[in-house]
């Protein structure tokens, strides 16, 4: 039982309970990009030219491997940007709204990346 | 979150640095971590671009490339190497925090200190492997 007035709750001026699951989501993204965007950055320097990127998009583990690294990548930076948004915005319909367009943007730019990727490997 | 209730006036983030800190290594760090995450977001839509560039054929793939090999194109690319690197070293940095080691104030200052080095050589050994390239090519 809590002592504490449930209006306090409503009103967000105390724990709402769901914190630990963004923080641990955060570190959880962190940790599987410390070697995906590490693998990703030295594949890279051999990506500059169109046919060498496709052949190497077109390899399922990389596919794969790629896939990973952008759900993680969107999802982690999402995160992010909502607590940026969170502790610098106070003006309330610009906090909402950009709170809204960063998860719209990161969601298709997943999608249209994953999508991509599918194309690339089925060679369409 | 950081919502004030109705009338209340109390100090919003950011508030401490300036008036009421003096600008230190630590904190000057922390902000940098979330400034270079902010750059990193927008470089991951670059990043999708590239990939539906590589997914739509030759022609959408070199007017990608034209553009990256660009002037604008090599300093925003530089400015994103920056940013990966100084996250991803600073990230591990927090990870350590994470797991309960290094937040002795030396140590906190030593890890700090390491991360701006390994960043910046990372910066310039990619920024002159690309030149290395451009030249090259």
């Amino acid at each position: 039982m809590s002592l504490r007035d449930p209006l306090a709750t409503a009103r967000g001026l105390g724990s709402a309970k769901s914190g630990t699951g963004h923080w641990m989501s955060q570190r959880i993204t962190a940790v599987a990009l410390v070697p995906l965007s590490l693998w990703f950055t030295i594949a890279a320097f051999g990506l500059g030219e169109y046919a060498d990127a496709r052949s190497f998009l077109a390899q399922p583990l990389n596919a794969v491997l790629c896939a990973a690294l952008v759900g993680c990548v969107f999802y982690h930076a999402q995160l992010g940007l909502q607590v940026v948004i969170e502790d610098y915005i106070h003006v309330r319909w610009l906090e909402i709204g950009l709170q809204i367009a960063v998860k719209f943007i990161a969601f298709l730019a997943a999608l249209a990346s994953l999508l991509a990727i599918v194309r690339i490997v089925l060679g369409s | 979150m950081s919502t004030p209730s109705s009338g209340s006036r109390r100090p919003l983030s950011p508030f401490m640095i300036g008036p009421y800190y003096r600008p230190q290594l630590t904190s000057m760090l922390s902000i940098l971590h979330r400034a270079t995450g902010v750059a990193l977001s927008a470089g991951a839509l670059g990043f999708a671009w590239w990939l539906l560039a590589v997914a739509a054929g030759p022609q959408q793939h070199s007017m990608f490339a034209s553009l990256a090999r660009s002037i604008p194109g090599i300093v925003l690319t530089l400015a994103f190497v920056f940013s990966l690197s100084y996250h991803w070293f600073n990230g591990l940095r927090h990870l350590l925090w994470d797991v309960g080691w290094g937040f002795e104030l030396p140590r906190a200052y030593a890890t700090g200190w390491a991360v701006v080095a390994l960043a910046s050589l990372s910066t310039l050994g990619v920024g002159w492997a690309m030149l290395a390239a451009r030249s090259g090519a």
